[in-house]
């Protein structure tokens, strides 16, 4: 039985084409950057140019992008980066209770340093209100922090509405876009948004690499301490080969962005297609018209998410749920928590199906009728 | 019967050497074995690490030697439901509960296999050290070959349909064997420590963690004919035959538990191991399980009232609504009620049931519970 994976917002499968722009970087650009001479010279070149690449991706300036380790690290770096620079301005941050960990956790963490942290809910679509958050604002907020698309429904948030109303305020606007970027046009200027962050290995990219957009106009710390890298944001020797992958990743994303839009929302509708002509009740958690094309969020009456995701795997297919059972520890996921409440059966019998470049339309449809018939036995 | 590759066996996995070496015997007959560790208590130590997590890298590690899939369930609430209500509702009787039998019938044996078998397995195995027989269709259970390390008496409770999907590997194996053969292939777990006690309690003491979850009512100690020795703790610290922890002086031969009033809160003590208070010779069990059906009213077999006890012959006679009444050939001494009373005929675990009431010459013993 074929191996199919539908776990892409989870990480994907690196492009043959990143790992051949990757091999000759291993092999011969061992130079460090900050190094005076020519083998410094020669790596510090591909450093530049991905740099430039980054920034024209969401229409930024190449000095405001900060490389990072990857999504969590440009998220704590921009908001534990921007409260700290920022106290004098006020201690007031928002942010959303859906947010990836890699933010939520570290909202917590300023919480306990002494900010005041709104965590603003959603709606049961899974979209937070420009209203609420509006009404949220005072004087002393300093930063707002809402992911842009979700990355356990694909709910698109309404960022540039966002970004529109945060331009008259202080705050600044940072947005968590691992799960966007390449999926949509993002324009950091035209949004207003201050601080945005991406990581590489969601992309086909190498993993350990991201990135962080710093507008030129925000006030950010540093984490971490050492050399002049990264304009001092960001200290530490490059992962030069892994940056030129993840050049490489955002050049192929930019350039088939609308081709794999079209062929993800494809298997999408064929999925969801195949599971109703096997005569499967499912329901879509958040909707299918403002979510991403590459996530679908689907719950399975009758059915429990740790069952269904072992039976998956038994069968040779990945999924993924946002709830974590790590060790046997159930925590019911907090998005769809947020969404409905802690003990609506969609908690804890929904399953995330990402699409991505490693699936075709024939295991796409395979993997449907594996679903369906696991679905059929469970929820009986 | 299907050949063994297409035979899907599940394995409970605790992270221990036992079900490691269960896994690995399954694997090399080559059978389709998957792991699963079982969650049904959540724990933290002192330094905020769960004690499940530990465990559970444990599995991970061997099931990667083993080259099998592993995964993770999760009934900590029928745990608490099914088992550790249970355990605190005996306490609270002034009983002395079984929370393995329990758990081996209620969680085991009833929510994993259930778990198990829709994930496609044909069977459910465990690293417990007992041995399933099938004789036309007809399903026993077996000792393990190792006498000090026989598990049958915890799971008294498995019904002839459980059986018939359960694989004990080291049912023929003793102890040292498994070690060996963990160490050999050089498991990660071949030198693991045996866990001891109560799963859920642990290392802790036991004292401590009943009085987090039941009101202790410290009351008197007394003698049957109404001496007073002192003062105890709470009943439901105590069990039948037991030494520690009274803390009477005096000269004479040591003091132990004979007996509890729950109405008037009394603690019944006296003197000398072989007293003969302590001693009964017969009991009624209730929830009789009976592995195969055994149509004679009345038999006679051999029995365990405690875990890693000599057998002693005993005649059994049905009663009604699945109790027994167990008359012992030979009187026996402290016999608890809430323990388990397990049957044997040769090697052959007949079931069991839970120790009610206990009787000597044709009276019950009320002072004992």
């Amino acid at each position: 039985m074929e191996y199919i994976y539908l776990d892409h917002a989870a990480t994907a499968p690196m492009d043959q084409r990143v790992i051949e722009a990757m091999t000759p970087v291993m092999t011969e650009v061992f130079g460090n950057p900050s190094s005076v001479h020519s083998f410094g010279r020669k790596a510090r070149l591909y450093l530049d140019e991905a740099r430039r690449t980054m920034a024209g991706s969401i229409q930024a300036n190449e000095k405001e992008i900060v490389f990072t380790s990857g999504g969590t690290e440009a998220d704590n770096l921009a908001m534990i980066g921007t409260a700290m620079a920022n106290k004098e301005k006020g201690n007031h941050i928002i942010t959303t209770v859906q947010e990836h960990h890699a933010a939520l956790h570290t909202a917590e963490f300023l919480e306990e340093q002494g900010f005041d942290v709104t965590y603003l809910p959603v709606d049961e679509t899974g979209r937070v209100s420009v209203d609420e958050l509006n009404d949220a604002l005072t004087d002393e907020t300093i930063l707002v922090s809402v992911m842009y698309v979700n990355n356990e429904t694909g709910m698109i948030q309404p960022i540039e509405t966002i970004g529109n109303l945060l331009k008259n305020h202080q705050a600044y606007f940072h947005t968590d876009a691992v799960q966007a970027f390449g999926l949509l046009d993002i324009d950091v200027k035209e949004s207003g948004i201050d601080l945005l962050t991406v990581s590489s290995h969601k992309i086909n990219g190498p993993k350990g690499i991201g990135f962080l957009y710093v507008s030129k106009d925000v006030k950010i710390e540093a984490l971490q301490f050492g050399g002049e890298q990264e304009r001092k944001r960001r200290p530490g020797t490059e992962n030069v080969a892994a940056i030129a992958g993840f050049q490489k990743a955002v050049e192929l994303v930019m350039a088939e962005k609308e081709e794999r839009k079209q062929t993800y929302m494809n298997y999408k509708e064929q999925f969801m297609e195949k599971l109703s002509e096997n005569g499967i009740e499912y329901y879509v958690n958040g909707n299918l018209e403002q979510a991403v094309a590459a996530i679908l969020n689907l719950s399975f009456p009758g059915t429990n998410v740790e069952s269904l995701l072992t039976n998956f795997d038994l069968d040779r297919m990945a999924a993924s749920s946002g709830s974590a059972c790590t060790a046997g520890s159930v925590e019911p996921s907090h998005v769809l928590s947020a969404m409905y409440d802690d003990n609506n059966e969609r908690t804890t019998n929904s399953i995330r199906f990402s699409f991505g470049s490693s699936n075709t339309p024939e295991n796409v449809s395979e993997a449907a009728e594996r679903v369906a018939k696991i679905v059929k036995r469970a929820a009986n | 019967m299907k050949d063994k590759q297409n035979t899907r066996v599940v394995v409970g996995m605790s992270g221990g050497v036992d079900s490691s070496v269960a896994a690995l015997l399954l694997k090399e007959e080559g059978y389709d074995v998957v792991g699963i560790f079982m969650k049904n208590w959540d724990d933290t130590d002192e330094n905020g690490v769960c004690t499940a997590t530990e465990d559970y890298d444990d599995v991970v590690r061997v099931c990667n030697q083993l080259d099998i899939p592993y995964f993770a369930v999760n009934f900590e609430k029928q745990y608490w439901d099914k088992v550790f209500t249970y355990f605190l509702d005996e306490y609270k009787a002034g009983r002395t509960p079984n929370p393995d039998v329990m758990c081996n019938k209620e969680i085991k044996f009833k929510a994993f296999l259930e778990h198990a078998m829709s994930l496609g397995a044909d069977y459910l195995a465990t690293g417990h050290y007992a041995q399933v027989r099938e004789n036309d269709g007809k399903y026993e259970m077996l000792r393990g070959i190792d006498d000090n390390k026989d598990q049958t008496y915890f799971l008294n409770q498995l019904s002839h349909d459980v059986l018939e999907k359960v694989m004990f590997p080291l049912g023929h194996l003793d102890k040292r064997e498994v070690r060996e053969i963990a160490k050999e292939h050089d498991l990660v777990t071949a030198s693991k420590k045996d866990s001891t006690g109560i799963c859920f309690i642990g290392e802790r003491n036991f004292k401590e963690f009943l009085s987090e979850y039941l009101p202790a009512q410290p009351g008197q100690m007394k003698t049957l004919d109404g001496k007073e020795k002192g003062r105890h703790d709470g009943l439901m610290y105590y069990t039948i035959g037991q030494r520690q922890g009274l803390g009477i002086g005096g000269s004479g031969e040591p003091w132990f538990v004979v007996g509890k009033n729950l109405d008037e809160n009394i603690l019944y003590v006296d003197q000398g191991f072989d007293n003969d208070k302590l001693y009964s010779d017969g009991l009624i069990a209730s929830d009789v399980n009976w592995i195969n059906n055994i149509p004679d009213e009345s038999f006679s077999c051999t029995a365990k009232f405690r875990y890693r006890q000599k057998d002693s012959a005993v005649t059994v006679t049905k009663m009604e609504n699945g109790k027994v009444h167990v008359e012992f050939a030979e009187k026996q001494r402290a016999i608890t009620p809430g323990q388990a009373v397990v049957f044997y005929n040769s090697e052959v675990c007949l079931g069991g049931g839970t120790i009610d009431d206990i009787i000597k010459d044709d009276y019950y013993l009320d002072y004992v519970g």
